[in-house]
């Protein structure tokens, strides 16, 4: 579904990505683990148009993406919940999953898709009302979901999504990352708690500095000495 | 106390045309941080254009209320236009460059709208067509003209207006959105840079609307009309909470109201000192405004 050949990405003349290549196949979900700075983030970032590449390609069902505008890629089924969730705190919950339903043109279709987010998350009903910027760090977390698969994404992006969150919390995202595979929806997501995510995961990517030092299924990286020790804290 | 009714009035009518300029620098500061130096001239460019339709239309012969309202909506129109012009050619560009490269270049549009106005229209003033005949009504001792009527109904219902577009349609909200994360709402499918023109559109329009209700009160246009009043509405802007549009509202209001009064004082010849001394103590004592909030931003 989604290739990454050779993706080399640069902010000013830092080389943030170097030659990053990685496939995320129809129904899988795909783990990026890596320490701060790895750039994690920063392929998402590329994949979502937010970053233009230098150079490499972005294949997404069998066109290059690469370089074109961020608005666009939503309409080929692309969706993001970004890093530190980005909900619009000036907007109440229904507004932001309206924003995350913008380019659909039915309304009864919104209103049923938000009764869909309102059953993975009942939480958000609760506070439908209220600015976003109101809710606990989880909530908001569960509204960049909700807001994400809005616009009936084939791929979602999850950036960071347990970051700072409880843990009863991050079990809740978690789970429902496994609903939302069920659904049907191919999942690429950027994990710091690489344990939990390699759970949840059917495949995973190591970064190093730029670079995809290990790549294997779920249980290959959980296994692997090294990674064991760099990134799952034995 | 008839005196003090009578200077709120004029106080509000004054206090609507600045709000009218200000939610053009608030709205467009939201969506851009971007300080519009060029929105006070585009409010002159709305009063020459709403003189050439009302000359065209011959409403200084026979004045009427829906010449009138046609010659505000066209002249809303061409400025909306010139709006999204000046975006396009001269923000846009320079848009991914640093925020004092905007800021110059925002100056720079100004002073070309302003001189090259002079090169246009010339620089002795013109009257403005006499679209509605005055008239003063008198409530008890307070006297109010139709014009003062006009413009304060003007701006009430165009606020409302925009108040309904901001919150209640899908572009409003996308405003809004863009205005708290531009790259976020580019996630959401938003084309930011339509929403961006359309900004300028409205704000562009608004001022238009200022300008031609000023022109009916004060019937005297130049190319450098936008100069002061411009920068008035931008430290109503300011007052208010740069980036909140009722701040705006409420801002333009006092900064009028606080000129009035003053002028109905012996020191009538600082008024336009009022403004400037208001932005100092604001900048000095609350930055953020009266209804902006400080934002603290999170890591």
């Amino acid at each position: 579904m989604l290739t990454l050949e050779n993706l080399n990405v640069f902010y000013g003349a830092i080389h943030a990505l170097h030659d990053v290549s990685l496939t995320v196949n129809v129904g899988e979900v795909v783990t990026l683990i890596g320490a701060n700075g790895a750039g994690k983030s920063t392929t998402l970032r590329a994949i979502t148009g937010l970053l233009t590449p230098r150079s490499g390609r972005i294949v997404f069902e069998g066109q290059d993406i690469a370089g074109l505008p961020a608005h666009t890629l939503v309409a080929r089924g692309i969706s993001m919940a970004p890093e530190g969730r980005g909900i619009f705190a000036n907007l109440t919950v229904v507004e932001n999953l309206e924003m995350g339903a913008y380019l659909v043109k039915d309304y009864a279709q919104v209103k049923r898709d938000m009764e869909r987010g309102f059953t993975l998350f009942p939480r958000l009903e609760e506070r439908m009302k209220q600015r976003a910027g109101t809710l606990s760090g989880g909530e908001q977390q569960m509204l960049a979901i909700a807001r994400a698969l809005m616009s009936h994404p084939k791929l979602l992006l999850l950036d960071e999504p347990s970051l700072g969150l409880a843990p009863l919390v991050c079990h809740t995202i978690f789970t429902t990352i496994d609903e939302i595979k069920a659904a049907g929806t191919t999942v690429l997501l950027v994990e710091q708690n690489a344990n939990a995510a390699l759970k949840h995961s059917d495949r995973g990517y190591v970064l190093e500095t730029g670079e995809v030092s290990f790549q294997g299924t779920a249980a290959a990286i959980a296994g692997d000495p090294r990674v064991r020790e760099a990134y799952l804290g034995e | 106390m008839e005196t003090f009714l009578q200077q709120l009035i004029n106080g509000f009518s004054l206090g609507a045309i600045y709000a009218l300029i200000a939610l053009g620098y608030t709205m467009v500061y939201g969506v851009l941080r971007l300080i519009n130096f060029a929105h006070g001239d585009v409010y002159m460019l709305g009063a020459f254009a709403g003189y050439f339709i009302a000359n065209a239309l011959e409403l200084d012969a026979n004045p009427s209320i829906f010449g009138t309202i046609v010659v505000t909506i066209g002249s809303m129109g061409i400025c909306a236009c010139i709006g999204v012009l000046i975006e396009r050619f001269a923000y846009r560009p320079v848009r991914s460059h640093s925020r004092l490269t905007s800021l110059i270049t925002a100056i720079g549009v100004s002073l070309l709208l302003e001189y090259g106005g002079q090169v246009v229209f010339g620089a002795t003033p013109r009257f403005f067509p006499q679209m509605i005949r005055s008239r003063t009504y008198a409530f008890g001792g307070v006297q109010i003209t139709n014009q003062s009527l006009l413009i304060i109904i003007v701006a009430v219902v165009v606020m409302f207006g925009l108040e309904f577009v901001v919150h209640r349609t899908k572009i409003g909200k996308a405003m809004r959105a863009t205005s708290f994360n531009l790259s976020v709402a580019k996630l959401m499918g938003i084309n930011t840079d339509f929403v961006i023109a359309f900004t300028f559109a409205l704000g562009s329009a608004l001022a238009a609307a200022g300008g031609v209700m000023v022109a009916l009160a004060i019937p005297r246009i130049d190319p450098l009309m936008g100069l002061m009043t411009g920068l008035k509405a931008f430290v109503a802007a300011v007052l208010g909470g740069i980036g909140s549009i009722p701040g705006a509202m409420v801002g333009g209001v006092l900064i009028g109201l606080m000129e009035t009064w003053l002028g109905a004082t012996a020191y009538s010849t600082y008024r336009d000192a009022v403004a400037f001394s208001v932005l100092i103590l604001i900048l000095l004592f609350r930055p953020a405004g009266i209804m902006g909030t400080a934002t603290t931003e999170k890591v």
